[in-house]
Formats: structure tokens, sequence, C-alpha cells
């Protein structure tokens, strides 16, 4: 029974199997409501070109977002936090040894001394 | 009775295949490419069934040691030692098992995908060489018994690491990768060799058990545990002693990279081990269990908050491994920090483990496949950068499943593995501190984040005109990926029957070191 029987983790349980058998019955019911709708899609028509305001449909590759563009309201949002945490990151090799360092004194005072 | 050999050699057996079979790649590799992955991948494959069978006996009849030179192999207190293991010793109890496991299951993935992802590249019977002997001290490093043993493996580990890392060269910047891992990880060893000399000279003894009985927490016990703990935190990646995962996960080749986080699990499993069952409640262990936790929290925000800007499809993936590796440290370093009381151990603390021990698994699977996926769209492709990618959804649509598995799981989003194990680490570390619950969830939802994007960039959208040639990956890399990828789903959806077969009995050995004491020195 082990199989099937929810993870419990003494305060709350996580039935996945469960989980997975509500999405089934979710999704059927959602597939039953959407075939009751009326097929009026008609491919290679107009009804298959984006709506671009009458301009010309770019190139494929310049609709595409690429990764850079990407969260960029994120990123400045946190820009305080990025301008300190990024150049910490030198790719030096002697600024790794330093943190190693540095962390292993921290530790040495919070254990040894304290 | 060839059999009951075979049984009761098992343990030595585990390391000796990887590294005899790595010494012969070279010469077999003489004979013919066909030859040498087959002894390649038979050696894998008889290092994993030897793995599985031991776990199995482990996990069945209880921690097996094995004692190297002995009359017999479990003779681990001979009578004219005075009361002292005296030989090098394997101890293989339920958390040794469950670390052999996942290093072999993903090992066999990885290795599978490799012959074909490299089989394009030169060099390959070093490259074959280099990676057995990688398995090999990563099944030694969680074997082992014996703290200087512990350090030659974790030595081996590192040199082969660096091996791997700078095989592609890459016009020097692989090279630059692996050298930086080599000089941290030099000192990562020193730091561990050092403290290992601290605790030798004091103790006059090496063996964990002995060492764990006679240990009085002096200030030069303190300053070995200090050394110890910086090594290895340094080694599994982290913060702030994480900068060489970005440099080395993205040089090295996705097969190496996936094998890295499990040879960085193993450095994992050193500090658990050394902080419960060497130091034990000796050590201050509200103090070593913050600092944990701190290093936790700091990797999974640090590592999150890194990957996403990231504009190299790997680069990303190493500050997520980074961040996963938070998760761990937080629920074993709660654990840790209630070690001494049975009660809060008992309410929350071995849950936490539990969440934290699932989640070395875990990651280990659904991380190996992710960096898989990523070298797949590599290998077809011919760039990291994720500015260059686009549309592939269209043109590597097994690729695109096994990637969307591996981000879900990755994310903690249901029924994934993932979600399981941070279900564990959410709802214990609630009640231990409601602060570092709600930064766990928030570094999820901000993971989840990272993916939607990387997905997004790599596979959505339509097809693009640089992209006109690109086709789905050969079968065997298709067949590794759907491998773990099949494991992350089954891991999900019966998660009790792990954490009931294997982490339950994993964190019991890791918390019970009277028990390890017991099973090692007997009456002595």
């Amino acid at each position: 029974m082990a199989v099937i029987s929810p993870l419990s983790s003494g305060f709350g349980l996580w039935g996945p199997l469960f989980w997975v058998l509500a999405f089934a019955i979710a999704f059927i019911i959602a597939f039953a409501i959407w075939s009751l709708g009326t097929a009026s899609y008609k491919k290679g028509t107009e009804q298959g070109r984006p709506y671009l305001s009458g301009n010309p449909e770019p190139e494929k590759g310049a609709v595409h977002i690429r990764a850079g563009n990407l969260y960029w309201g994120y990123t400045e949002g946190l820009k305080g936090y990025y301008d300190r945490i990024v150049p910490l990151h030198t790719g030096i090799m002697t600024d790794y040894l330093l943190w190693i360092f540095w962390v292993t004194g921290i530790l040495l005072i919070l254990v040894v001394v304290i | 009775m060839t059999w009951e050999v075979i049984t009761s050699n098992l343990p030595a057996l585990l390391v000796a295949v990887p590294l005899f079979a790595a010494f012969l790649c070279p010469l077999v590799g003489r004979i013919s490419p066909g030859m040498r992955a087959s002894w390649v991948f038979g050696a894998m494959v008889l290092t994993a069934a030897i793995a599985y069978i031991l776990a199995f006996i482990v996990y069945s009849q209880g921690t097996v040691i094995y004692v190297f030179g002995a009359t017999t192999p479990d003779l681990s207190v001979p009578i004219d030692s005075g009361g002292i293991p005296i030989r090098i010793m394997f101890t293989v109890d339920a958390m040794s098992a469950l670390m052999e496991i996942i290093a072999v299951t993903v090992g066999l993935g990885v290795l599978l995908y490799s012959l074909s992802s490299d089989e394009r590249r030169s060099g390959l019977e070093n490259y074959y060489t280099i990676f057995l002997l990688m398995i090999a001290a990563v099944l030694g490093m969680v074997s082992t018994g014996d703290l200087f043993n512990f350090f030659v493996f974790l030595e081996i580990s590192s040199l082969a690491s660096a091996g791997l890392i700078a095989y592609r060269v890459e016009k020097g910047v692989a090279v630059e990768a692996g050298l930086k891992y080599l000089m941290v990880s030099t000192i990562a060893g020193i730091f561990f060799l050092f403290a290992i000399g601290i605790l030798y000279g004091q103790y006059n003894a090496l063996n964990m058990a002995i060492l764990a009985e006679r240990i009085q927490w002096t200030p030069l016990d303190k300053i070995a545990l200090v050394l110890m703990v910086a090594a290895l935190a340094t080694k599994c990646g982290s913060v702030p002693l994480h900068f060489w995962t970005p440099d080395a996960y993205s040089m090295a080749p996705a097969a190496v990279t996936a094998m890295l986080v499990v040879a960085s699990q193993a450095s994992l499993y050193g500090l658990f081990r050394i902080s419960f069952t060497l130091y034990g409640v000796a050590l201050s262990y509200v103090t070593i269990g913050w600092v944990i936790i701190i290093l936790g929290v700091l990797s999974m925000v640090v590592g999150v908050t890194m990957a996403i800007p990231q504009k190299d499809i790997k680069r990303l993936m190493a500050y997520h491994a980074v961040s996963q590796t938070g998760y761990m440290l937080l629920g074993v370093g709660v654990g840790l920090a209630v070690l001494g009381d049975q009660a809060l151990l008992n309410s929350y603390g071995y849950t936490a483990m539990e969440g934290g021990i699932f989640h070395i698994m875990n990651h280990a699977l659904y991380k190996g496949l992710l960096f898989l996926t990523a070298g797949a769209i590599i290998y077809r492709i011919g760039t990291s950068d994720l500015n260059r990618m686009g549309g592939l959804g269209h043109r590597m649509k097994y690729t695109m499943v096994f990637f969307m598995i591996g981000s879900l799981a990755i994310a903690g989003i249901p029924p994934f593995n993932g979600f399981a194990s941070k279900f564990l680490i959410y709802e214990s570390v609630f009640l231990f501190s409601p602060v570092l619950a709600i930064i766990a969830m928030v570094v999820s939802i901000l993971t989840l984040a990272s993916f939607v994007k990387v997905f997004h960039s790599v596979f959505m959208g339509p097809p693009l005109p640089e992209h006109d040639k690109v086709s789905e990956v050969p079968f065997p890399m298709l067949a590794a990926m759907g491998f773990l990828a099949i494991l992350v789903i089954i891991s999900g959806l019966f998660p009790q029957v792990f954490i009931q077969n294997l982490i339950v009995p994993a964190v019991h050995a890791l918390t019970n070191q009277a028990g390890y004491l017991g099973t090692v020195l007997g009456g002595a």
C-alpha cells in the first residue's frame, strides 16, 4: 500500500496519485466542455494570419523575443542588489581563494572563539 | 562458494571494478572505438550491479563493514591491535548505500549519453579513463569509514573532475575553468588534510568510528571541524564558496557536468557524515547547524538570483545547481540544529532531514537530466548562448519534453519529484523558522521563473532560419535523457516508496552515531 499511500510530513499529506487523478478529471471535464463548442476555424484562411495593425509581418527571426530581453523589469527593479552581487563574481581565481580564507576565518571566530 | 566470495567482497569490488576498467581503457581503446565503448559501458553496468546488490544487502541486513587486508572482511578490530581499527575500512550504512545508488544510477545514464554525444571527439581513451576514475572516487568517498581514505578519494575526484572539465579545451577557456577548479580543490584538500593531521595528532587514529568515540570538542577539534566544513562546503559549491561552479559546470562536456553534480553531492555527504557521525552531539550542534542553514539560505538565494540574468544555458543551470544545494543544506542543517533535542528531532528534525536527503537524490536525477538536455541543444546548434536560440521545440520535440520534465521538477511543481522533497522541507522548516520556509518557497518561484525564460528562449517561437538543419539528437542520447526523466516521474508519483525504503533508513543511519560506533567497534 506504500505505493499509493500519500506522503506525510507529519503536519500535512501529499498524494501525487490523487492529484494526478483530480487533474485528469478536470482535463476530461474541460475537454468535454471544449468539444461542445462550434468548430469555426478554417486553416489557411485569413483567420490564421496575425493582426499587426496593417504592418507587414516581420521575419521569423525578428519576432522571437530572445533571452537577453526577458525579465528586464525584474533585473532593473533589483538593480541595487545586482550592482552589488554581480561584481563579486569576478572570475579571478585568487578572488575565489580569498573567499575560502575569509569564510574559514569567520567560521573559526564563530565556532572556536565565541 | 563463488557467489559468497563475491558478496563478501562487494565493497572492495565497488571501487576495484571501475578502477580496473579505467586503467585498461587506453589499452582496450586501441582495439577499436566500439570495443572501448562496450568496455566502458560494461564496466559501468557491472559497477552499478555491484552497488545495487550491496545496497540491497545494507538495507535488508544492516551496515556492511569491509576491512582491507584483514583475515576476514568484517574483522574491524583485530585482537593484537590494542582495541582499535588499524586497517583501511569501508563502512557502508544506509546513507552510504543511498549515495552509491544515486552515483551509479546517474552514472549509467550519463555514460550512455556520453558514448553518443562525445563520439566525435579525440582522446576518448583518456576521457573514459578519467571518467571511470571519477566514478571510483565518488563511490570510495561515500563508502569509506576512514578519514584519510576519504581525503584520498576526494583528491582523486578533484583531479579527475579537473581533467574532465578541461577536456574540450575550447580555446583555453575550458582549461582555465579546469585550472580554477583544481586550485580551489587543492586549497580545500589542504584544509581537509590539515584537519586530519590535527585529529590524528590528538587521538592517534584515522578511523571515523574510533575518532568519534574519542573526540573531546577541544579547541583543536573545533579548528579541525571548521577546516573540514570549509573544505567540503567549497567542494559542494555552497555560497559564498561557489564561484568555481559556474565556470566548471559551463565549460565541462554536458555528461561530465551531470557527474560533477554527483561528485559535489559526495562532498555534501562528507559534510553531513563528519557533522553527524564524526562529531555528533559532541559538537556545538546549534552553532554548526545554523552555520549550515545560513550557507544553505545564501546558496538558495544567491544561486537563483544569479541564475535569472544569465545568458549561457549551462551557466544558468550551474547557478541553479548552487541554489538547489541550498535546499539540502537547509533541510539537513535544521536536523543538525535540533540534534540534541529528541522531542524537536521527532517533531520536525527528522522530516527536515528526510526532505534534505530526498532532495539530494531528486536533484541528482533532474539536474542530471537538465544538463543532458542542455548538452543535447548545444550538440545540435553548436552554441550555449541563449540569445542565439529559439524555436527548437519544432525540431527537437523529445528533448523539449525532457527539458520540461526536468524544469518542472527543479521548480518544485507537482507531481514531479522536486515537489515531494521540497514539500517535506517547507513543512518541517516552517516549524523551525517560518522565515526560512518562506525564503525556500520564494526561491522555488524564482526557479520556475528562470526556467520559463529558458523554455521560452530555447523552444518557443517560430522555427528560426539559422536552425533550419537542426534535428533531434541520436537515440542513445534520447534514451539516457528518457531514463532519467522516467526516474524523475516515478520518484515524483511514488515518493512514499522512496522515503520509506531508502530515505528514512539513511536519515536514521546518519543520526544514529551510537549505532555506527557499535557496528564498527563492536564491544571494543
